[in-house]
């Protein structure tokens, strides 16, 4: 079996055992005083974070290409974090969901009212097109670059989930402030690998000119 | 030996009192840490004898006091209050403490006095989450005079017959039931009485979302999420949010003629 093959299961594996954690520990009581609350904000982090790690598996593999290490494992595992990414969204939605008591119209009113429900709740909803668009044959049916566009949407989706986790803290803003500088960092590679193609293979310059 | 447990006076709400474990182990205190069950974990290091208690500011009898001292100037009462947390939880809470109007007529404000202001110790050596600048240390609160006069008004220094421990604000803290919970200022070093509305720490952080006053009141929401509802640690559900958290009757009228709009 080759070494990539390990890497779906693997990250398979590693982004469901909080989700299985998370739900021992709250018919275990382990969830502390206000377990809705922190199942809400364990799985919001949760989405977070997959998102931006299936945001950085293409600069990953641009990177280490730039120094000659040809990763094939970034490539492959970047659907399974997108997508268990937006399980733990949805699941979010769900204990958000009950936190208020499944009430659908005090949802549709606090995203109107509320900035950071409007903007996490965009987030999520700009999700579904993605996760529609996951299939191996969606590629072939969008043609790869209506796909690629498509999937630009994934980087609105973690600004918005980043603004989403800013707004709604009290006050401790490390945790946004991470996620944001993860995601500042994720666009800056991208840009830079961008232009440095640009200048290599785009219109001629003086720069390229000989 | 401290009295026997009453919770049945005319300030004691009749509702079930939380878990102990609930009160003492879920908390927002900043110095100690930034989750909620940091200062379980981080208060025990607190030193909370010796403790002397300044009071300054306008009033007849200023001076530095033993917190020993001070606590046996009264008979201590027990007291079931809701406390409401901006954040959307409640808790029921057994405090056991000294009404702040005692306090206030032993030292005698004088005529000038219009605010009473509250300072917490802020010691990183002790404090752990002081050395974070979340918030602009050391932690005040105030009270307008008649608010600090109402007999809901309490100084806290035990918890359901029991010291006070160091995670709930040992060892003396206030409680302002109608109040938001950041009103309840914990460990408190120093007490001024002012003539003008000192700044308070929270309305310094974030001024927009935390006023002077943050008496409790569902119809004024926080800038980011609604104060309509909330929940009482233990349920599932959520309940409505009472003005001034239930205790309308025996503070509105502190609130007279104000819009409680702009006085969040």
């Amino acid at each position: 079996m080759p070494a990539n093959a390990w890497a779906v299961p693997a990250v398979l594996v590693g982004a469901l055992l909080p989700l299985v954690v998370l739900v021992s520990d709250y018919f275990t009581g382990q969830l502390g005083a206000n377990p809705i609350q922190r199942a809400e904000q364990q799985t919001g982090v949760l989405a977070l974070i997959l998102i931006l790690l299936s945001l950085a598996t293409t600069p990953l593999r641009l990177l280490a290409a730039r120094v000659n290490v040809r990763l094939l494992w970034p490539a492959k595992v970047r659907k399974t974090l997108g997508l268990t990414g937006a399980l733990y969204a949805g699941v979010h939605l769900v204990i958000y969901g009950l936190d208020k008591g499944f009430n659908p119209l005090g949802l549709l009113t606090d995203a109107v009212k509320r900035p950071y429900i409007t903007v996490g709740l965009t987030a999520l909803l700009l999700l579904i097109p993605l996760v529609l668009t996951s299939r191996k044959d969606s590629v072939r049916r969008l043609g790869f670059e209506r796909w690629t566009r498509l999937h630009r949407l994934s980087y609105v989706v973690a600004a918005l989930g980043v603004l989403h986790f800013w707004w709604s803290v009290k006050k401790d803003h490390s945790g946004p402030l991470a996620a944001l500088v993860v995601l500042l960092v994720l666009f800056g590679v991208r840009l830079l690998l961008q232009n440095r193609k640009k200048a290599r293979t785009g219109t001629p310059n003086v720069a390229s000119g000989d | 030996s401290l009295p026997s447990r009453v919770y049945h006076g005319p300030y004691d709400t009749k509702e079930p009192m939380s878990k102990i474990a609930d009160i003492t182990g879920y908390n927002n205190y900043y110095e100690f840490g930034l989750d909620k069950s940091d200062p379980a974990r981080n208060a025990g290091k607190l030193k909370t004898r010796p403790w002397t208690v300044q009071i300054s500011g306008l009033v007849k009898k200023p001076q530095t006091v033993d917190i020993d001292t001070l606590q046996s100037w009264f008979p201590l009462e027990d007291r079931l209050y809701r406390m409401r947390c901006v954040e959307g939880w409640s808790l029921v809470i057994p405090w056991l403490g000294f009404p702040l109007a005692a306090l206030l007529r032993r030292i005698e404000p004088t005529a000038g006095a219009k605010y009473i202001q509250f300072t917490s110790l802020a010691d990183p050596a002790q404090m752990p989450g002081v050395r974070d600048p979340v918030l602009n240390w050391p932690y005040s609160e105030a009270l307008r005079l008649d608010e600090a006069m109402n007999p809901l008004a309490l100084m806290a220094v035990g918890l359901d017959g029991r010291i006070l421990p160091n995670q709930n604000g040992a060892p003396l803290r206030l409680v302002v039931p109608w109040k938001y919970g950041f009103k309840n200022i914990k460990a408190i070093t120093h007490i001024k009485l002012l003539a003008e509305q000192p700044k308070t720490t929270w309305s310094i952080a974030a001024p927009d979302e935390y006023g002077f006053y943050a008496n409790v009141n569902p119809a004024v929401d926080h800038p980011r999420w609604s104060q309509a509802t909330e929940r009482r640690i233990g349920d599932l559900g959520r309940r409505p949010t009472l003005p001034f958290n239930g205790y309308g009757a025996q503070v509105a009228g502190l609130y007279k003629g104000m819009d409680l709009r702009r006085n969040f």
